[in-house]
């Protein structure tokens, strides 16, 4: 077992251990989900707040219900950014939750470093469920249990992730993960969603579909968001579809074994066919339900590192006669 | 106003072209004599600059003194104070305070505080800063402005901006220009690169910069007006400014410390203090700044001191407004980075930090010739210091050099023949001993910091 870390901000620098470290422990986790009773005392009198300042759902869910499953009092706090902006700063809504005493934050917000920022102003483990476009580890962390769930160790694996990647944080977070595991990873979609220099990310670039996908172990395919078409990011969504989207006939191209996955919600038709989205080499309900072992697995984790340094604060008082 | 000697320093001064050890003698606000040996006199304050470097006072050409309308952040006199602090005897205040300065009374406003160094008003380039409609330039500058500019925006209109050069040749006095494409930089926050794609942070391109560059050098040649580019950032920027004074035309340009002390990799820290507008860039930007400023391409360092209030800065990286303090760290940080490293010599970072900029703007500083105003500025090249928070006295206190080590730090500012600044125990009055003194002092300082 190897975590010492009190946040979990993003994977880039977190080493292959801590990853297997939460794997493992999330596939412990993942046992309990089959339970008929899918619920441990495990987390019984800590508090972590959910705070949401970006519309999400299945997130929001997700660590709901890892946080109930734990036995961990739970209270949730959503605001858009703008309303934010308006009124309370991101700093005094963070204190002022802070002196109600939680253990655990989680945070999704629209502005990269918000988590960052969180840390330097509270005393308590912070969670990244999503910050910008910079980085979401724990939907790369399910994805890395899913793929290895199903192809076993990642090393030499073929992982290809298609789509909108300057805009989105997974195919970054996915890439920090991967390339740690020992993984070869391809980011594949048309040169204006290719955020500057990624190349020197360690993985490999191509705007052509078949040269990204037909080899590949798994193919992760990302949302891509109506509104990029009038960012003029995009001539139209039928191109964008005509050239990436995955069909039964691109499928067709790829290895029989390949695995589709989709960190959700699908735009079907636009980025992946229904068929493929429902067919057997999709994967995507898998990585919902192991989206909740995941994120049980980390808030342990954190919850163990930061018990250990509230063991601490008593002998402290101790020594000095309290 | 009495007589200051300072005696046993090293007296560098680009515009005679003097690097020597001589005493100079001030009198009556003028410098009135240089020499060996010189003895002051009856009622002359003595001062022992040994092993200090005598300079012509600094001028800092670019800074943001938030008066009227964000005397929060800072006023004429605090910011005045706060450049006198970093051995700044002359600052030129952009005129995007609220509202602009855009007509003479605003010009006179700004003029009519008592301040311990010069402050020269830069008018507005168009009325409000709007782009639109020239400002009356010929009375602006009757009243004391001493160039137009629209900093804090670019003067989007191509058509504008012609004829803002072409209008401004007859008064003789610059346009510094902000260049930026506001389409290409967008709701960019941050240099355009890997740091941004792995900060995930908006990316502003260096293009952005370029392209409005390339505009306005094009628009200088049409019209021969004289054109400033504000604070270059880029490795474009500094080629194109190269280009364009090989073909010999009447323009000139600026950067800022933290375009040759940073790189974007910085910014990976989501420290707002360190969000600015250009951003700051790559390494290899950097490597082409710190050229520019060695060949000449490059005439000036300017702060472009941009005051903020904690609470603004204290949110969001994207959330925050752009800008930094920067007139205390003028010196230190052009010393540690680039005449420590070697890139340029000491008698060219004077040139950069006074002679060239009160030449572009036109003002009588940045020279110690006899008979010249006594604006001198006496710095320790060699003290190495913490930069701390309760050091700055600048109003707001948003610096990202908060807590870095720099080399080299003011001792005493000299504001027409007036002691504006006299770091504690640093220049003492003469008794052969100074710089053994200020030795012992830097010692002292840096075990407590």
């Amino acid at each position: 077992m190897s975590w010492t870390n009190k946040h979990l901000l993003g994977l880039e620098g977190v080493g292959r251990d801590e990853i297997l470290t939460v794997l493992d422990t999330a596939a412990k986790f993942r046992e309990v989900l089959d339970r008929p009773v899918k619920k441990v005392p495990t987390l019984r009198g800590v508090t972590i707040v959910n705070l949401f300042f970006e519309a999400s759902t299945r997130t929001r869910m997700s660590f709901e219900l890892a946080e109930k499953r734990l036995s961990a009092d739970t209270l949730n706090f959503s605001a858009s950014t703008s309303s934010v902006k308006k009124g309370e700063t991101l700093r005094d809504t963070a204190r002022n939750i802070e002196a109600m005493m939680v253990d655990m934050a989680v945070i999704r917000h629209s502005s990269p470093g918000a988590p960052h920022f969180l840390t330097q102003h509270l005393d308590v483990s912070i969670i990244n469920a999503g910050d910008g476009a910079h980085e979401h580890p724990t939907q790369a962390l399910l994805d890395l249990f899913t793929m290895r769930d199903h192809i076993g160790d990642l090393a030499g694996k073929r992982v290809t992730i298609v789509g909108d990647i300057v805009h989105s944080r997974v195919a970054k977070s996915d890439a920090w993960g991967l390339a740690a595991l020992g993984a070869d990873v391809t980011f594949c979609g048309p040169t204006t969603f290719m955020p500057a220099e990624v190349e020197r990310l360690g993985v490999t670039v191509t705007s052509d579909i078949h040269e990204a996908t037909h080899d590949a172990d798994v193919v992760n395919i990302l949302r891509i968001q109506k509104e990029r078409q009038e960012g003029g990011f995009l001539p139209s969504l039928r191109e964008y579809t005509r050239l990436f989207g995955i069909d039964q006939a691109r499928l067709a191209e790829m290895r029989p074994d390949v695995l589709i996955m989709h960190p959700g919600p699908i735009n079907r038709g636009v980025e992946l066919a229904p068929d493929v989205a429902d067919g057997e080499r999709s994967v995507i309900l898998d990585q919902v339900t192991n989206g909740v072992a995941v994120r049980m697995a980390i808030i342990y984790l954190l919850s163990r590192v930061r018990a250990q340094e509230r063991i601490e604060e008593p002998e402290i008082l101790a020594e000095v006669g309290l | 106003m009495r007589r200051i000697l300072l005696k046993g320093g090293r007296v560098i001064d680009p515009a005679t072209r003097t690097d020597d050890h001589v005493d100079v003698l001030l009198d009556g606000g003028r410098v009135a004599e240089w020499g060996d040996d010189l003895e002051g006199g009856e009622g002359t304050r003595t001062i022992d600059v040994t092993g200090a470097i005598v300079a012509p006072g600094l001028v800092d050409m670019h800074v943001h003194l938030r008066e009227p309308g964000r005397e929060d952040e800072e006023t004429i006199e605090s910011g005045s104070v706060a450049a006198a602090h970093g051995g700044i005897t002359a600052v030129a205040a952009m005129p995007n305070t609220t509202p602009a300065i855009d007509t003479a009374s605003w010009v006179q406003f700004v003029r009519s505080k008592r301040t311990p160094i010069a402050v020269y008003p830069i008018a507005a380039i168009t009325l409000a800063r709007e782009g639109k409609t020239l400002t009356e330039m010929a009375e602006l500058s009757d009243a004391g402005a001493v160039a137009f500019s629209d900093d804090g925006s670019p003067v989007v209109n191509p058509s504008v901006m012609r004829r803002a050069l072409e209008y401004s040749s007859m008064v003789g006095r610059p346009i510094i220009s902000h260049c930026e494409d506001l389409e290409l930089s967008g709701r960019g926050v941050m240099n355009e690169g890997l740091a941004s794609t792995t900060a995930g942070l908006r990316p502003i391109p260096a293009a952005a910069e370029e392209v409005a560059v390339a505009r306005d050098i094009i628009l200088a040649r049409t019209t021969g007006a004289k054109l400033h580019v504000a604070h270059v950032s880029t490795r474009g920027s500094v080629e194109l400014v190269r280009r364009a004074k090989e073909d010999g035309l009447a323009v000139t340009c600026e950067t800022c410390p933290h375009y040759f002390a940073l790189t974007d990799d910085d910014v990976r820290s989501y420290d707002t203090s360190l969000r600015v507008n250009p951003p700051i860039r790559s390494a290899a930007d950097v490597a082409a700044i710190r050229i520019g400023l060695a060949d000449g391409t490059i005439d000036a360092i300017a702060s472009d001191h941009a005051p903020h209030s904690l609470e603004e800065k204290q949110v969001e990286f994207d959330a925050a407004p752009p800008g930094m303090i920067g007139m205390e760290t003028l010196l230190p940080l052009t010393l540690t980075y680039l005449v420590q490293s070697g890139t340029i010599a000491l008698e060219r970072a004077i040139e950069l930090l006074s002679t060239d900029p009160a030449s572009i703007l036109g003002i009588p500083h940045g020279n110690l010739e006899v008979g010249s105003r006594a604006d001198v500025t006496v710095f320790d090249p060699d003290w190495a210091w913490e930069v701390e928070e309760s050091w700055f006295r600048s109003k707001s206190k948003n610096s990202p050099f908060i807590g870095r080590t720099l080399t080299g730090r003011v001792i005493l500012t000299i504001s027409e023949g007036e002691i504006v600044f006299e770091e504690d125990g640093a220049a003492t009055d003469d008794d052969g001993e100074a710089a053994e003194k200020r030795e012992h002092l830097a010692r002292e300082l840096s075990l407590h910091s």
